[in-house]
């Protein structure tokens, strides 16, 4: 599937939610399921400052393609950041560089991106695109 | 007595909305609070009637805003109880009154090897500045520790001073424990040895009648957007025998009696600390915040804020894993907290989706989230336009949201 397909897909899922509370429960939900870090990851050198919530950032790359792994603290933020490497870790720095995560905005947490926001979502977001630049640059060279 | 909250929550229009489609309840009063019309009318009033930049002009407006500038001192020094309008400095707020301070007062008595202290519980405002102060002049910053259920360890006080001490620097009421600190008595051991004591008073002024001369302080720092005031002012009182002896914290218009390049003299107090135009816009509104505070029955009106501290502290207490921190005998209407397993910013962000408006993260006190070993905490903060009704939705809030977790 393409990183928009994974988005409509995800669109969907939370389409069935009426009431706020049970789209946040399920967010809560899909953090809970989510695989931790691996702790040898969770270090200062990958942790993105949110003001609150706190995010670790770890990526490979391989074949291509760079694998995400990442973590919150807090349970909403990590029901999301779980979300963003659905759709974006797996995928070459292309696919990563041409995509938005749209679907934040369309399930209605679009608040959650916004750069007043200091729960660090916007700027791992900022950071995984960074990487796609980087690891772009250095595809293109060899 | 109960006062009549719902006539005063008309002074507050804001009050009177929908968040996320749920009536607002605002808790987060400790960060700032609400501005009644008396004091926004006031503001729009001077804006449309009479603004021009003062002590500059012979013209009609600028005398006009002049005397309302100068009238507003005068409120705030009635407001305090200072000894003369000349000891009141407008400033942007306590952080700004409190960095006066530390660098004019640094510049003037502190020297190599010489000690500050201040408390373990400090806001950073409270903390930064005189570590800047200290690294500036040589100095030492020392740290008057408090125990576990938020009170200040006075019993080491008297060991924490010594002939090199210079200033104390402690807050009036703790923005994240809520303590209401003993600092008369702060004050009085700090004097027995000649050292003068800076009070924080930015959650102290919200709550209490302040009388600097009966407390004795050297130095007295609030903001005019926590006692329902404007923000971007405050004040700062300081006893003229020390504001006398510091040199200006800024230079530039309006602090200076004569200026050649040789040589600059500077103006009296308190124009030597107030350098540029000042914002005498919110200065106004300052004051007319605290003529709406003074139009109120205050103790009557402090009975109930301590009412709902009390209610709101007792309904807490019984949803399970909760814990407050902070529980000293004395203390305002802040409430900080954790729930077990469930992450502050989790809470905060469910809370605003309910329209409850509440402070979540490290409320500028590192140092209190160390002592008890937390990242964040919730803070829930009170002002006399809260109801008990509001704290039982709070109250329920939370028991929803704990079943989502
Ligand atoms: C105890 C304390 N000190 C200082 C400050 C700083 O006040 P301001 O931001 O108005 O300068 C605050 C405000 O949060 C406070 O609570």
């Amino acid at each position: 599937m393409t990183i928009d397909e994974i988005q409509q897909e995800i669109v969907e899922e939370f389409s069935g939610f009426e009431d706020w509370m049970d789209k946040y429960a399920y967010l809560i939900e899909i953090g809970n399921e989510m695989a931790p870090i691996d702790a040898k990851y969770k270090i200062e050198s990958n942790l993105i400052r949110g003001c609150q919530s706190r995010v670790w950032l770890h990526q490979e790359f391989t074949d291509g393609r760079i694998i995400f792994e990442a973590e919150s603290d807090a349970l909403i933020v990590k029901g999301l950041v779980a979300l963003l490497l659905r759709i974006y870790s797996g995928r070459t720095p292309h696919e990563i560089l041409s995509s938005e995560p749209r679907f934040i905005d369309e399930i209605g947490l679009r608040q959650h991106l916004s750069p007043t926001r200091s729960n660090g979502l916007l700027a791992m977001v900022k950071q995984m695109k960074l990487y796609a630049l980087a690891y772009e640059k250095i595809s293109s060279k060899k | 007595m109960t006062p009549d909250i719902s006539k005063i929550r008309r002074d507050f229009p804001i009050l009177d909305q929908k968040v996320n489609g749920k009536p607002l309840i605002y808790f987060d009063n400790a960060a700032t609070s609400q501005r009644p019309t008396q004091v926004i009318e006031r503001v729009d009033e001077f804006s449309l009637r009479t603004n021009a930049n003062i002590h500059r002009a012979t013209h009609y407006l600028a005398n006009k805003t002049t005397e309302a500038f100068e009238e507003s001192r005068e409120t705030v020094r009635q407001f305090i109880n200072a000894a003369e309008a000349a000891e009141v400095i407008f400033t942007h707020g306590t952080t700004e009154s409190i960095n006066l301070v530390a660098f004019s007062f640094g510049e003037a008595f502190v020297k190599a090897g010489d000690e500050i202290i201040v408390t373990e519980m400090e806001h950073h405002a409270n903390i930064v500045p005189w570590q800047m102060m200290c690294e500036r002049r040589g100095a030492i910053l020392k740290v008057l520790p408090f125990n576990d259920n938020g009170e200040l360890q006075i019993e080491l006080l008297d060991n924490l001073i010594t002939d090199k001490t210079r200033i104390l620097a402690v807050a009036h009421v703790s923005n994240t424990l809520g303590t209401i600190n003993p600092i008369r008595e702060i004050i009085l051991k700090a004097h027995l040895k000649n050292v003068p004591v800076l009070i924080d008073g930015a959650q102290g002024a919200p709550h209490f009648k302040i009388d600097v001369q009966a407390l004795g302080c050297d130095f007295y720092a609030f903001s005019g957007h926590k006692i329902y005031g404007p923000t971007g002012i405050g004040a700062l009182y300081g006893k003229r025998k020390w504001l006398d002896k510091m040199p200006p914290f800024m230079g530039g218009g309006e602090m200076i009696d004569s200026v050649t390049f040789a040589k600059t003299t500077y103006n009296k107090l308190p124009y030597k600390f107030e350098a540029g135009t000042p914002n005498y816009v919110g200065a106004i509104g300052f004051a007319a915040a605290i003529k709406y505070i003074q139009s109120q029955d205050n103790q009557t009106l402090a009975a109930y804020e301590h009412d709902l501290l009390t209610v709101a502290t007792e309904k807490l207490k019984q949803i399970e894993g909760l814990r407050i921190y902070g529980e000293a005998t004395l203390k305002a209407g802040v409430i900080c907290f954790n729930i077990e397993g469930i992450h502050p910013f989790d809470l905060g962000t469910l809370l605003d989706q309910m329209g409850i408006a509440v402070r979540t993260g490290r409320m500028c006190a590192d140092p209190v989230m160390d002592h008890y070993g937390v990242e964040n905490m919730v803070r829930a903060s009170f002002a006399f336009y809260n109801t008990f009704d509001e704290i039982e939705a709070f109250y329920k809030a939370l028991i929803r949201l704990k079943t989502m977790f």
